[in-house]
């Protein structure tokens, strides 16, 4: 009797947290197939390979894509990367580490804040930093911004993926004679490497989606830089930015490409993800 | 031979710096004492984990500390390689002689302390990410050995020492985590012996063994004594009265009684002692 309700609760509770996965899963199936449905349309060779030009491009059927745009976010994207993710898991590997350093409150106080700050108030940020001195807008102060909204997440992932490693492999590690730094770089953090990956890469998730910080840092470009130092130091394009003003444009062709850089924005974060995968546990099998 | 020479350069003399000679040499003969702790007490915050212990570890001979659990034996030993510097809010007062030289003295590098006092815990910790090979010689490959000969004819020494080789020897590149339970604890010895400490402290090394393995690890440290002077915790007090030279008995954080094993089991100092060994408390 009493066997048969617990077997039966079990049942129930697997019920609700099936329907509940479902319910999670129906708003994002619906977002993709809506994106796809309304931008498959205007994917085609110029999408991937003309830059965007004035609106009458468009509406007299020239030649007109989103390359310079796709160009861009990989640049400001990966620039942001390479600038948050060193920081993010030092600052990590300092908070969960090295627990009682004087520096510590105030690191934590910091990364809070960033944690919490809007991302628009970062883009203000990187354009007080960057854009003001420079004096003009530029790829580099859109990395900046995009590198604030990483930070925070690489650090706090980072920080609570190293935790989760149990002490005692610190202590074998000590105990062998091997000094602090060393049992961390080459016993800890390769254990905690799964770990580490995933906060990069909500990280990167994240950032390649916002647009607001981009607005006054990279600030968009309807062109491809003349010269190469041009993705750097002169405006540029990205996906989230170049959508909002495609969308809020009064051109019906213009919307339809904006869902089309939605498709692309929407796969680069998947095929971040599956690459970032399959390099970590390529790289597990491939180490003696 | 060639080899061997190359060695006793890399693993003997470089880790380990500076030895105090002469003296010390002196009283690394059999018997003499080795380590020796002087009024020795570790504090959690305002709690006293180990009260004033003073006690002799002598060269080349097995040390049993037994007692009831929580009566300090392992905070004990973790002060004998300055394990506690990892933990925070413990501290460490009196003195923890080695070769005569203070261990918590401002000029001392733990670093090089836990070099020559290496340590085995009560749970195997075999490097997650690493080979069987890796894990064996992590403390000669991480501080920059690249030897590959010096360190496959370490990962073969130590992995005989502690009676692994024979299980291991066609799978070094498996990951150390894929061995048994017990596996992983003689992995963790072949580690810890493979950078040739001068004492090893061993917290309950048999504790989650099955009696074959056990007996195995007792054998190994029967025969590292020429070698390695070794202190171990204990629960087991039949373990203790075979394997060890000395025994300490400990109860509430006090040093009760010092003695040799065998007058400690037939014939003890004190009640208290007697009383622990024949079961009548703990």
């Amino acid at each position: 009797m009493n066997l048969k309700r617990r077997h039966w609760r079990d049942r129930l509770m697997l019920g609700v947290l099936s329907a509940a996965t479902v319910l999670v899963l129906i708003p994002l199936f619906i977002v993709i197939v809506y994106v796809v449905v309304q931008g498959i349309g205007a994917l085609n060779g110029d999408f991937f390979t003309k830059e965007l030009g004035s609106p009458a491009r468009a509406q007299m059927g020239q030649e007109t894509g989103l390359v310079h745009t796709i160009l861009g976010t990989m640049v400001v994207d990966l620039l942001a990367l390479l600038l948050a993710v060193p920081l993010g898991i030092g600052a990590g590997i300092m908070l969960s580490e090295y627990p009682d350093h004087r520096l510590n409150p105030l690191l934590r106080l910091l990364n809070d804040t960033l944690n919490g700050m809007p991302a628009i108030l970062k883009g203000l940020l990187a354009f007080a930093l960057i854009v003001k001195p420079m004096g003009t807008f530029s790829g580099f102060a859109g990395a900046v911004a995009l590198a604030f909204v990483m930070l925070p997440i690489i650090a706090r992932t980072t920080e609570s993926a190293l935790m989760i490693i149990p002490w005692s492999i610190r202590e074998a590690g000590l105990a062998l004679g091997l000094p602090r730094w060393r049992v961390v770089l080459s016993t800890i953090i390769p254990t905690a490497r799964v770990g580490l990956m995933t906060g990069i890469l909500i990280a990167f998730a994240r950032a390649a989606g916002e647009a607001a910080p981009l607005l006054f840092t990279s600030f968009g470009n309807n062109y491809l830089p003349s010269h190469w130092s041009g993705w750097l130091l002169g405006p540029v394009d990205t996906l989230p930015q170049r959508l909002y003003s495609l969308a809020i444009s009064p051109y019906k062709q213009w919307h339809e490409m904006g869902w089309a850089a939605g498709i692309i924005l929407l796969s680069m974060v998947i095929v971040a993800f599956v690459i970032g995968r399959l390099a970590w546990s390529g790289s597990r099998v491939a180490k003696r | 031979m060639e080899q061997a020479e190359a060695r006793k350069s890399l693993v003997t003399r470089a880790p380990y710096g500076r030895r105090p000679e002469g003296q010390a040499a002196e009283l690394r003969e059999l018997g003499k004492v080795r380590m020796q702790t002087r009024s020795l007490s570790v504090h959690y915050g305002t709690a006293v984990g180990v009260h004033d212990v003073t006690l002799p570890i002598y060269n080349q001979q097995i040390t049993a500390l037994i007692g009831p659990s929580g009566c300090g034996k392992t905070t004990f030993l973790r002060a004998l390689n300055r394990m506690h510097d990892q933990t925070r809010g413990a501290r460490v007062t009196g003195q923890a002689l080695l070769d005569g030289e203070d261990i918590y003295a401002p000029k001392i590098d733990p670093v090089i302390i836990r070099r020559r006092v290496g340590m085995v815990f009560q749970k195997p910790t075999p490097f997650p990410t690493m080979s069987i090979y890796d894990n064996v010689v992590a403390g000669l490959k991480l501080v920059g050995i690249r030897n590959t000969a010096l360190l496959d004819e370490v990962v073969e020494r130590a992995l005989h020492q502690a009676a692994l080789w024979d299980e291991v020897k066609d799978r070094l590149r498996n990951p150390g985590g894929s061995l048994s339970g017990g596996q992983q604890q003689r992995l963790s010895i072949a580690r810890a012996l493979a950078v040739e400490p001068e004492v090893l402290l061993m917290d309950e090394p048999t504790s989650s063994l099955d009696p074959q393995s056990t007996m195995r690890i007792e054998e190994l440290m029967a025969e590292l004594k020429t070698q390695v002077t070794i202190v171990i915790v204990t629960h087991n007090m039949q373990q203790a009265s075979r394997i060890s030279d000395h025994t300490a008995f400990f109860y509430v954080g006090d040093l009760v009684e010092f003695n040799p094993t065998r007058k400690m089991f037939t014939n003890p100092d004190e009640d208290r002692t007697e009383d622990y060994i024949t079961g009548r408390f703990g």
